[in-house]
């Protein structure tokens, strides 16, 4: 990109920046005009001209206002930003246009011609989307095939589990020690007892829920937050094993970490719904729901414990040698001075492997299970309901869009944080 | 004394653990075997497979045994990771060195094109592709050429195909060319070592890799015809692309996924690679007399490079390994074909099961291998 502009261009620097702020919203304007009310203010020009008549004229306009210094603080803003260069004002054009030529579809398809009223499919008059369609699955889209007057059941059980989770935040001090029993011990037990017991049902007066019925965006929630749970102790063990100076520890640790890391997760689930009856006893059943959780737990403790050992790196050799002087054994040392160090580090990894999890839970979908998934291929699929996978699909992409996206902020907010307090 | 049986007792009790379990689950997956009749054994794999793939590389028909089958699975899988990685890198390198632009513009759109695809689940992302983005395409009869000669339809994309003659002396030509790109590269470094000078490999390189083969057609006898995908009618409104390469939706929607998806984190190892490099090398080396190009090529890079290649192969073997979601839409790959079809056809759950896991076992540790190989080189280069 050797062209030189500059000879075009006036000696008076006002008059340069006139004319190049003209030619520049010029170019804009006839792009915007085009591409929001369909009018070719251009039309006259012969054919390629016509089309890259904005590219042009915007890029003489931006080779005009590029100077060291103008004072006009708008203009520098720009020529710093995005306008330092030949090659970078052809970029900075071409997505400048491109965002103004998507606008107006997306925006006609998601908003101005799409519908939400009515019931059924007739009321999708419009050439937009139909989101009728979501409206109408919505609840299914949550809650999979669980019946519908029981819905309150899956949301005070979530409420609950969620208050019990922030129950530690309001220990006093003198209960403090305690946390970590809480959150990797009772924490669990405790929510594994209201799910079981508030979601499946069949006793306290409550009407029994097969899991199958279970599905939709809750049961996403209820398998990656047992996974969770249940693969941090177990990842912890493994990370411990494997920087143990025990060769039968070590070497067991390690062989079960690069097995699970090695496999897809989608060959872990055909595992668990297919292989693993084989190996339970004869008449011994064990529900489906419960065998992908501990499939994907034993897969997702491989990570876990890869997170945590990184953790247990990062920690100087003078802990471990400050501890064992103190005449510490292996446990007490890990207990009360290494672990509650590295696992203040390994917080953001472990907040990682959660997204990671959430993001691969959908796959459950492969061996039956309803996730929300599997009740967007239902609705698809449903003779009423035919062809609106489009929307479908778009609206999952977004819930586990905004889910994902704070999660991801969050735990970058975790790393800055414990990055500066090292 | 006492020493040596605090070691012993946790290791005893962990390798106790371990067989106990091993022997609990042999065990009852010996009686649940008798129970159902059915004997474990790979015997299977000599049998006739009896069913029929959508797309294969290699030729394969329903007489062709489950071996044959496994074998042409796997290299649909292997297809769909090569093309997917070759399309994440290309993608990757450009977002990852767009973040770091100086425009603000193309650092934000980058920006937020690695938020909006790293944050959406794949097999969303795949059956978004597959069941919406692609059953928008025109049928056959309507379908308007790309390039001229190929088709993009909703029955796959129809790409010309190449019949060569005298290919294998193409081949050798291409090979040669190759071979001695290489050994001018080293020749280029150890001339570089010992004397400072420069050779342009570059153009060298791309100058061999046009003439030799070039060559090959002008002496070599070597012919290329390209045969086109032409529209036939099979009925009044049944219409079909004949001749040429049809590439499935399937394949398409599992490469456009994928790649798209695993680009947004190559995108991110290039550019903590790229930041990795401190700014006083790029100073050091200005100062030193240097231009642009070779500060980036002798100085950044070789630095750079050293930071971006273990994670982005971490990324290509976790593409290899999501590669297996095409069994969600039917793409003919190891997991679907072998612990799909075949599993459900012989009903030997444990061996094919195993089999698959194994299979990507292998691949993943070699590629973990060679990157620990790699990792120690660059290692004590660094001393």
């Amino acid at each position: 990109m050797n062209i030189s502009l500059s000879k075009i261009k006036t000696s008076n620097p006002i008059t340069n920046i006139y004319i190049g702020s003209f030619l520049f919203s010029l170019a804009i304007f006839d792009v915007f005009v085009y591409s929001f009310f369909d009018l070719n203010i251009t039309s006259f020009l012969p054919g390629n001209l016509n089309l890259f008549f904005p590219l042009i004229i915007g890029f003489i306009g931006l080779s005009f206002i590029r100077m060291e210094y103008s004072g006009i603080k708008l203009v520098d803003k720009i020529n710093k930003h995005i306008n330092p260069s030949n090659f970078n004002a052809l970029l900075t054009l071409l997505i400048i246009f491109t965002i103004l030529k998507a606008i107006p579809p997306a925006l006609s398809w998601m908003v101005l011609d799409a519908n939400i009223s009515g019931d059924t499919k007739a009321a999708c008059t419009g050439t937009g989307a139909c989101w009728t369609y979501i409206k109408v699955w919505f609840k299914r889209f949550m809650y999979g095939m669980y019946p519908n007057e029981l819905h309150w059941r899956i949301n005070s059980a979530f409420i609950l589990v969620i208050a019990l989770g922030f129950v530690g935040y309001f220990f006093k001090e003198n209960l403090k020690k305690y946390l970590a029993l809480y959150y990797v011990v009772i924490y669990p037990i405790i929510a594994f007892l209201i799910i079981y017991y508030l979601i499946s049902g069949g006793s306290f007066g409550l009407v029994w829920v097969e899991t199958g019925a279970w599905g939709g965006l809750s049961l996403t929630f209820i398998v990656s937050f047992f996974c969770l749970i249940f693969c941090f102790p177990l990842g912890m063990i493994l990370a411990l094993g494997r920087r143990s100076n025990l060769p039968a520890v070590k070497y067991v640790s390690i062989c079960y970490i690069e097995f699970w890391r090695g496999v897809p997760l989608i060959t872990v689930l055909f595992m668990s719904s297919v292989m693993f009856p084989m190996f339970l006893p004869e008449d011994f059943f064990m529900d489906k729901l419960v065998r992908v959780i501990i499939a994907i737990t034993l897969f997702e403790a491989a990570y876990c414990a890869e997170v945590i050992r990184g953790g247990l790196q990062a920690l100087p050799r003078g802990q471990y040698d400050a501890a064992k002087s103190l005449g510490m054994g292996y446990w007490k040392m890990h207990i009360f001075v290494i672990l509650p160090q590295a696992l203040k580090l390994v917080i953001p990894g472990i907040a990682n492997t959660f997204l990671a999890l959430v993001k691969d839970t959908p796959l459950i979908f492969v061996v039956g299970l309803a996730e929300i998934a599997g009740m967007l291929a239902l609705a698809k699929t449903n003779p009423k309901w035919l062809g609106f996978a489009m929307e479908g699909y778009i609206f999952a992409a977004i819930i586990f869009w905004i889910i994902c996206y704070a999660m991801s902020k969050y735990s970058y907010n975790l790393e800055q944080k414990y990055k500066t307090e090292r | 004394m006492n020493n040596k049986i605090k070691k012993l007792i946790p290791q005893i009790l962990t390798i106790l653990f371990v067989v106990l379990i091993f022997g609990f689950f042999t065990m009852n997956a010996q009686v649940n075997m008798d129970n159902r009749g059915i004997d474990f054994g790979f015997g299977f794999l000599s049998q006739e497979a009896s069913f029929d793939m959508q797309f294969t590389l290699l030729d394969y028909d329903g007489q062709d045994s489950y071996a044959w089958a496994y074998v042409v699975a796997l290299l649909n899988t292997l297809l769909v990771s090569f093309l997917g990685i070759i399309f994440c890198t290309i993608l990757g390198v450009i977002i990852g060195v767009a973040r770091l632009s100086q425009n603000f513009l193309i650092r934000n759109s980058a920006a937020w094109y690695v938020e909006f695809f790293r944050n959406i689940p794949l097999l969303l992302q795949i059956f978004f592709w597959y069941y919406a983005a692609l059953r928008a395409l025109p049928l056959p009869e309507t379908a308007e050429p790309w390039f001229g000669v190929t088709y993009m339809t909703i029955k796959g994309y129809y790409i010309p195909s190449m019949i060569w003659e005298n290919l294998n002396v193409f081949l050798s030509c291409l090979i040669a060319a190759i071979v001695s790109i290489i050994f001018i590269r080293i020749y280029a470094r150890k001339l570089q070592e010992r004397e400072g000078k420069q050779l342009p490999v570059i153009y060298i390189s791309i100058g061999l890799l046009i003439i030799l083969p070039l060559l090959s057609f002008l002496i070599g006898g070597v012919k290329l015809d390209f045969e086109l995908p032409v529209l036939k009618q099979l009925a009044q409104t049944s219409f079909i692309f004949e001749g040429g390469i049809a590439l499935p939706p399937e394949l398409i929607a599992l490469v456009v996924a994928l790649s798209l998806y695993t680009s947004t984190f190559v995108a991110e190892c290039v550019r903590a690679g790229i930041q990795g490099i401190s700014k006083g090398q790029k100073e050091a080396a200005a100062s030193v007399g240097l231009n642009p190009n070779q500060i980036l090529k002798l100085v950044i890079m070789p630095q750079a490079l050293r930071i971006i290649i273990p994670p982005t192969t971490n990324q290509y073997l976790n593409l290899t390994k999501n590669s297996s979601l095409a069994a969600a839409i039917a793409y003919p790959d190891l997991v679907l074909v072998f612990a799909g079809t075949a599993l459900m056809q012989t009903g030997k759950a444990i061996e094919i099961v195993g089999i698959t896991m194994l299979t990507y076992l292998t691949i993943s540790l070699s590629i973990a291998a060679l990157m620990n190989w790699y990792n120690k080189r660059i290692e004590i280069k660094e001393k």
